[in-house]
């Protein structure tokens, strides 16, 4: 990440690199929630972790979709850190840092993470097409935008049922465990 | 997975396993196991053919958590391990992990040495300057006024190690620093230091949600080093030693050779050895 | 006047060159077809120090040393009273100094051996390069009868490399010496050799371990410098590397335990060799080894202690910590030559045992075994061979490393093979290997690691045993030798009695031991450690019948034979 290793301004230029994006970006997210509802497991928290288990679910639809799209094609190998998002990971994959994720947190704040993520995803979707110079990438980038703005009135819906955990929902009277 | 990789044969789920980590949700070391796992991906080295050795402490789990060869050894001394693996075995890829306490404080002379005898392998720090494993205390990486451990409560008054300058002066090979809120850098950063002949060191800044909920703050510290990385040992010590420890990328690129005996047979058996016992 | 077995020894400091004279003495011997041994002492001096090479020559194999000297060479006095006590001598026992030198110290005078003059200085320097150490060989050698051509072949192979010069010095040197014996009073000429076996090997202990392990398969060595354990890493070192193997110098003991560990891991059979406070460093890893079942053979070349203790010199008192050093419930193998050629033996068995249990070895050997060189008769290839149980086929489900099998081996993969990644841990694990703090996990593989070690069948190299009768005397490691000697007297006195001497420690073999004393009612311990740490540990493991008695003492000195005699004529 030194100032030669950025990035030469890359863009998506093909429907393949694009459907390469896609399928990334949906399979880091499964692959995200997953390991979310493991974490919660382990920490005993068992509400978020079925909660992330059902996002991972809904978000494989999303991999078949792309898979469905891809059909016959053959799509680039693009290393990591060769996708051109805006984001430190594909824009779906949840966060893991200690700002948004703890082992006591609540459905509220699962789904709010999930919509924060979800709306990174319509962004960039967004962003590309209204930004491409071909039609059909900007076509497909308009279909996949659809679809996360689906995902993302869903989730509004979802967050909606849920109070807003009162502030010290953070806090365990009891100290940490000594292991090793 | 389908159709990403369409030119690699791996992905990184074939570098996991089953086993679910005991780190805490929001710990930095959950980026670090899915970087070394995407690098490893990339490099399409087969799971058989990988070596992750550790210590002891929060970031020593990470081998139980991939689906390669795993050592999950006493504390202090992963780097023997797999300086004796790579030396026996040089064709397999042996990369080196854990935390600040088990590299730079018990396991302090290896380190060292390890940098020293150059074997072709890499290093992985988690670096989150506490001790999680034993309910946070000042980890060599510390700052010297830290007084949250019951064991210094006054803070230790001493001077943080700073393990890129004692890298680069023992000499390790490559040496880097990533950021585990920046998980696709860090793969690259990880990639690149395995690919690097030679000691390839990697210091990942990865926050302690636990012990150091104030590290949470790194996200907004890190930068990119503003320069390119040299391959001056001269250059790179003069910029590491005013380093505020928060630049990242690879910051030093050397072209030492290689530990590696050659492991020729000059004689068909034992046998032929005997000899000079004659009398 | 002839004897079968005659004992010399060489003292002198800085630059005398004792060592050098005692190596050739003891080569010439071995080309005559006598056999020899030969120990060393120094002072703790890098260089310059005070020094004294023992030889015993004998007409029969020997590897022990004798209850006194019959002569003793002093090319200088400096400090040799911190060794004289090392060096027993009767009043037939001669002394020969250099009247230049000064008076004979009081500590050698004490002995009250016969005296003789030998004016080293003025000898050497009637010969352009004379050397007093080669006056010295000379003399000894006229004296014990050694055939001159023996010595001359030596000399020739010895200084060819030092040139023409050098080389006719020391002929003369030695030529003179050979001379002036015949002025000196007389002592006991050696024997003359039964058959010329022109296969004898020389060798040290130290040597000879090292030997053992690459003969069991040894491809991988991890070595931190240690006195007297360093000769066998010396050895390995140019040796591994003809073999395609590798040594790796380590910057601790704890890199260099680990260093094995983790190539043994790769699949590579792995060895270091250390002393008593390498040991102690490498503890906790062995029980790396233990508890994640993979094979590595320590050397442990005893010396005295604790802590720094007599670097230089020999003591059983390593014994405590090989056994009981581990934490936690860590059964592993201990065992112990119990002479220098039996090095090779003990190291090949214990890499091989090591390698089908899966568990550390610690092979106790010492410095009076590692440090000693003798002349023996080329030890045959036993052929223990490093063996691992490995998995074959495809993986069927998730490979179990831990699978708790009847026999408590289980198949173990190396990195490369398809399907069996897994992870090796020091942690509690399950049969997969994943840490596991549950009571069932916990107690089946404790149970497993212990069940590998005590079903096994180690058929009969437990132990040596010697004769029969109503006296056992139970030994182990370098006292074997010594023992050994005292029973050959005592049987050739009319008199019965049996040697067990131990070479496999851990795990205990108590039925085996029970056998072997059948019949006994007296049971006489021997061993060489202030804290009677072989009787304490035959204590807790067998049954000893009838009554017992204990014969130890502590390093440096060695336990002569008459000593163990003495014992057997005073419960008699």
């Amino acid at each position: 990440m030194s100032a030669s290793d950025q990035p030469e301004n890359k863009t998506i230029e093909t429907v393949e690199e694009l459907l390469a994006h896609a399928l990334a970006m949906e399979t880091e997210a499964v692959e995200r929630y997953q390991e979310l509802a493991d974490q919660m497991d382990v920490h005993n928290n068992p509400e978020v972790a079925a909660l992330f288990r059902k996002l991972a679910e809904i978000e494989k639809l999303h991999v078949d979709n792309v898979n469905g799209l891809s059909e016959g094609m053959e799509l680039p190998h693009i290393a990591p850190w060769d996708f051109v998002w805006e984001t430190p990971e594909s824009p779906e994959s949840l966060s893991t840092n200690a700002r948004e994720v703890h082992y006591l947190m609540q459905p509220y704040h699962a789904i709010a993470l999930a919509l924060k993520h979800e709306r990174l995803g319509v962004e960039f979707y967004a962003k590309l097409a209204a930004q491409s110079e071909r039609e059909d990438v900007r076509k497909l980038a308009e279909e996949l935008h659809a679809t996360e703005v689906e995902h993302v009135t869903l989730l509004e819906q979802w967050l909606a049922k849920f109070e807003r955990p009162e502030k010290g929902w953070r806090e365990d009277p009891d100290p940490p465990l000594l292991q090793e | 997975m389908d159709a990403t990789s369409a030119c690699a044969s791996f992905t990184a789920r074939d570098y996991k396993s089953d086993v679910k980590p005991v780190w805490c949700p929001g710990c930095g070391d959950f980026s670090v196991l899915s970087a070394v796992t995407k690098a490893l991906a990339e490099l399409s080295i087969p799971p058989e053919n990988v070596a992750l050795v550790s210590g002891i402490g929060c970031s020593s789990r990470i081998p139980a958590y991939t689906n390669v060869f795993g050592f999950h050894g006493v504390h202090g001394r992963a780097l023997p391990i797999a300086t004796g693996i790579k030396v026996s075995r040089p064709e397999l890829t042996v990369v080196a992990s854990g935390g600040d306490g088990d590299g730079f404080s018990i396991g302090g002379n290896h380190f060292m040495h390890a940098c020293r005898r150059n074997v072709d392998m890499t290093y992985i720090v988690m670096d989150n300057e506490v001790y999680g494993m034993t309910k946070g205390q000042a980890s060599p990486t510390t700052a010297p006024d830290w007084e949250k451990s019951k064991l210094t409560p006054q803070g230790t008054g001493i001077n943080p190690f700073h393990p890129l300058v004692i890298a680069l002066a023992s000499g390790a090979n490559f040496i880097a620093r990533g950021f585990s809120g920046d998980p696709n850098n860090v793969a690259r950063i990880v990639a690149e230091a395995i690919r690097h002949p030679g000691f390839s060191f990697v210091q990942i800044l990865s926050p302690c949600v636990t012990f150091r909920p104030e590290q949470r703050n790194w996200k907004d510290g890190v930068r990119a080093a503003p320069v390119e990385a040299t391959t001056d040992p001269a250059r790179a010590a003069r910029r590491l030693m005013s380093d505020d420890g928060f630049n990242l990328g690879v910051l030093f690129r050397g072209d030492r050779k290689p530990f590696q005996p050659s492991m020729k047979a000059s004689v068909d058996s034992v046998v032929a050895l005997e000899e000079e016992f004659l009398l | 006047m002839t004897a079968r077995s005659v004992s010399i020894t060489f003292a002198g400091s800085g630059g005398a060159g004792v060592m050098t004279a005692g190596n050739m003495l003891l080569d010439a011997a071995g080309h005559a077809g006598w056999h020899g041994y030969m120990t060393r002492s120094s002072g703790a001096q890098i260089r310059g120090g005070e020094a004294a090479a023992m030889l015993r020559l004998s007409t029969e194999p020997v590897q022990s040393h004798d209850d006194y000297y019959d002569l003793l060479v002093a090319i200088d006095w400096q400090n040799v009273g911190r060794f004289a006590a090392e060096i027993p001598m009767g009043s037939d026992g001669l002394v020969l100094g250099d009247p230049d030198g000064g008076d004979f110290p009081e500590q050698i005078k004490a002995k009250g051996a016969r005296r003789g003059d030998l004016p080293f200085k003025q000898m050497a320097k009637d010969i352009p390069g004379g050397r007093a150490n080669m006056i010295a060989l000379g003399v000894v050698a006229a004296m014990v009868g050694l055939p001159e051509d023996a010595l001359m072949a030596v000399l020739h192979s010895s200084l060819k490399k030092k040139g023409a010069e050098a080389l006719a010095a020391s002929e003369a040197s030695m030529r003179a010496g050979m001379a002036f014996a015949a002025s000196l009073p007389e002592m006991p000429k050696l024997a003359p050799p039964k058959a010329v076996d022109k296969k004898l090997w020389s060798i040290t202990g130290n040597e000879a371990a090292g030997l053992g392990g690459v003969r069991a398969g040894i491809r991988f060595v991890a070595a931190y410098p240690i006195t007297p354990g360093t000769e066998v890493l010396e050895w390995l070192a140019p040796n591994l590397a003809k073999l395609g193997g590798v040594l790796v110098q380590a910057e601790d003991e704890l890199a260099s335990i680990n260093q094995i560990i983790g190539a043994s891991y790769g699949g590579t059979p792995s060895m270091t060799a250390t002393a008593g406070p390498g040991l102690a460093l490498m503890m906790e890893s062995i029980g790396l080894s233990v508890a994640a079942e993979v094979p590595v053979t320590i050397v442990n070349v005893m010396r005295g202690g604790p802590s720094t203790g007599i670097p230089v010199k020999s003591e059983q008192s390593d014994l405590n910590i090989a056994l009981y050093g581990l934490h936690g419930d860590a059964p592993h193998l201990v065992l112990a030559p119990n002479s220098l050629a039996d090095c090779a033996f003990t190291t090949q068995w214990a890499v091989s045992l090591s390698e089908a249990l899966q568990t550390a070895a610690i092979v106790l050997s010492d410095q009076s075994l590692g440090q000693s060189r003798a002349t023996i008769a080329p030890p045959e290839d036993p052929g223990f061979r490093a063996s691992r149980l490995r998995p074959s086929g495809a993986p069927e489900g998730r490979y179990r490393r831990y699978l708790n099998t009847e026999s408590g081996v289980s198949p173990m993969a190396a990195p490369g093979m398809k399907g069996y990644q897994y992870t090796a841990d020091g942690l509690e694990h399950n049969e997969v290997g994943t840490p596991s703090s549950a009571a069932g996990d916990h107690s089946a593989q404790l149970d497993k690691r212990l069940r590998k070690l005590t079903g096994h069948d180690y058929g009969a190299h437990w132990a040596d045993i010697e004769g029969d009768g109503d006296i056992a005397v139970i030994t182990w490691g370098s006292t074997t030798g010594p023992v050994r000697e005292a029973l050959e007297r005592w049987r050739a006195s009319g008199r019965k009695a049996r040697l067990v001497s131990m070479r496999l420690l851990s795990p205990a073999q108590p039925e085996k031991l029970a056998a072997a004393l059948d019949g006994a009612s007296r049971i006489l311990i021997v061993e060489q450690s202030h804290g009677a740490q072989f009787h304490r540990y035959l204590r807790a493991h067998y049954d000893l019948p009838g009554s017992v008695r204990v014969f130890h003492r502590p390093g440096p000195l060695p336990i002569r034979p008459a000593e163990v005699f003495g014992q057997l004529v005073n419960w008699s």
